[in-house]
């Protein structure tokens, strides 16, 4: 029987050959963390150490809420750069350069066969590149920045199968919110899922991480999507290290196979309060909405940008709206503009925000009020995440939710073909 | 010694358990512990004794990796949590937290909102109104951390011992 992906990464890093289930000790080659460092350095200096084990392995990147919109905010900040400097770890993204998940895989640390962990339940993301790579809590975080260990237990994984040419205004975001209805939100719970096929051959990077990032959305440990000629052109220019392609072997031992036909697949809207709770766009037609939210760890890069500007181009918002746009990164911004992408959402009556995670988490920059609703792109719609208990988020792509931003109601990008 | 148990459904959320309005400007688990459940149960800090349990559907603690989801509900008083199951980086902070998950579908099925429950943790057992329910212990290497009173103070002493 030969060895899923997961079973050779982590078997790699324990020294042995491991099966699924089996609990293994092991040294990431990257460990990530944002705002919640200053939760991590408070863990770490009750450890009484001095020097964290090996700081070229953090990476610390500032994004839930830049800039710091309260002194608490800001002294959180303060205490990160200052253990930055301290331990002099080389690998510090302050607050303008963007999302974390965005920034670390810009900067090329995101590579295949490497083992990535992160105190965010979206480090999922990094299996677009080929990393194995999964959330874990800040208490562990700071044990590995002290121990540089941790245990893992090898998953069991589940392949989907994606085959098909998805329809005109159907996207990556389309695709997972329909798998994630079908399956459940706890369906990969502990599991790795690997995507593969021929949709995923033809998907571009950024549509890649939409799959990988949102698969944390049905519980999975780690997302997996296997490099290509596309995967190595991106690392061409960024990647940090040396680095080895790592794929499952044919006669892996799957926990299931999946097969997706995405022929067919309509636009999709996970509904309140949980992301599994979805149905096809066309059925909510018409229920009206206050905010719009395009941008995230899961749709604020160029594609989704462009996906956008082509719908309001020459069109403006509806004027009950506010349409939030807060691209991914500086960089993906800086292509934005030089690409006349922000003349075009401006002009319609879009608000630009700096990159960074936004109003996603209810923290700052578009709070909702009892009763309001948001259409977001983002990937979580829990009960009172963007503000009031008694708020609501539907979740979509960026092209059904730039339609809807026209209408002012819920509306079915396909009418813009 | 036994406690209450407040029961919810499948999926309970950690933004429902600790919003993340507060991830990053509480800091003190003692005012954590006054937003346990916030949006999912505003009378249950008002409420909630020392030696309580949560008991839950599947899922539990799916979302966000903030470890003050786990937090908060130890220091709100909560003996353990017993779930039909739980999200993957919630068991891990529990566990890392010194907050015991207990995983036992059967005993949630039976146990209602506002009933007295006991567990006994060595023994394997939920006592409840309608019968003695078993849970498979955790592993020793497990057990270890929390009883230690979580992974920090657990790491702590094995850098002393290596010292």
């Amino acid at each position: 029987m030969g060895e899923t992906f997961s079973e050779k990464i982590l078997g790699a890093k324990a020294g042995k050959r491991v099966k699924a289930g089996e609990i293994v000790f092991v040294s990431p080659d990257y460990i990530l963390s944002h705002d919640n460092s200053a939760a991590i350095i408070k863990e770490f200096r009750k450890l009484g150490l001095k020097k964290v084990k090996n700081s070229q392995k953090i990476v610390i990147v500032l994004d839930h809420v830049v800039p710091a919109s309260t002194e608490k905010y800001a002294l959180n900040h303060k205490i990160i750069r200052q253990f930055v400097e301290e331990q002099r770890i080389p690998y510090f993204f302050d607050v303008q350069n963007g999302i974390c998940h965005q920034v670390f895989s810009e900067n090329g640390f995101a590579m295949p066969g490497k083992l990535i962990l992160g105190a965010d339940s979206h480090t999922t993301t990094y299996g677009a590149f080929g990393a194995f790579s999964a959330g874990i809590g800040r208490s562990e975080a700071a044990s590995i920045w002290a121990t540089d260990e941790i245990w893992l237990r090898v998953p069991e994984t589940i392949r989907i199968e994606i085959e098909g040419i998805l329809p005109p205004m159907v996207y990556a975001k389309d695709v997972i919110l329909k798998i994630i209805g079908q399956e459940g939100a706890d369906r990969a719970n502990y599991k790795s899922v690997e995507f593969v096929g021929q949709t995923i051959r033809d998907f571009t990077m950024a549509s890649r991480i939409v799959l990988a990032n949102m698969a944390a959305e049905m519980g999975t440990k780690n997302s997996i999507l296997f490099p290509d000629e596309r995967t190595l052109a991106w690392l061409e220019k960024t990647a940090k290290d040396k680095f080895e392609v790592v794929t499952s072997d044919s006669d892996a031992d799957y926990e299931t196979i999946l097969k997706v036909d995405v022929s067919d697949l309509e636009p999709q809207l996970a509904c309140p309060h949980t992301v599994d709770n979805v149905k096809n766009v066309s059925e909510l037609e018409g229920l009206p909405f206050h905010q719009a939210v395009i941008g995230t760890c899961t749709n604020g890069r160029i594609e989704d940008l462009n996906a956008v500007a082509q719908i309001l181009k020459g069109r403006k918002v509806h004027p009950g709206l506010r349409v939030l746009i807060i691209p991914a990164s500086r960089k993906e911004y800086l292509q934005a503009l030089q690409e006349g992408i922000l003349e075009i959402l401006v002009e319609s009556g879009c608000l630009i925000l700096n990159p960074g995670c936004g109003p996603c988490l209810g923290a700052h920059q578009g709070i909702l009020a009892p009763g309001e609703i948001a259409l977001s792109t983002a990937n979580r719609n829990f009960r009172g995440r963007m503000g009031s208990r008694d708020s609501k988020i539907y979740l979509a792509s960026p092209a059904t939710v730039a339609a809807s931003a026209l209408e002012g109601k819920i509306t079915d990008p396909r009418r813009f073909i | 010694m036994g406690g209450k148990a407040w029961k919810y459904g499948d999926d309970v959320n950690t933004d429902v358990i600790f919003p993340g309005k507060y991830t990053y400007s509480v800091f003190d688990p003692k005012e954590m512990a006054q937003h346990a459940l916030e949006d999912l149960d505003p009378d249950f800090t008002r409420r909630v004794k020392p030696g309580d349990f949560i008991v839950a559907g599947k899922n539990f603690g799916c979302g966000s990796s903030r470890e003050q989801a786990a937090t908060c509900l130890k220091f709100a008083g909560i003996q353990a949590v017993i779930a039909k199951s739980f999200a993957r980086i919630f068991f891990r902070n529990a566990i890392n937290q010194g907050l015991p998950v207990i995983q036992c579908p059967e005993a949630v099925d039976n146990i209602k909102n506002g009933e007295e429950i006991d567990v006994l943790f060595s023994a394997g057992k939920i006592e409840t109104k309608r019968g003695i329910f078993d849970f498979a212990p955790l592993p020793e290497s497990i057990l270890n951390i929390l009883e230690a009173g979580g992974l920090i103070p657990y790491i702590k002493k094995r850098i002393k011992k290596s010292e």
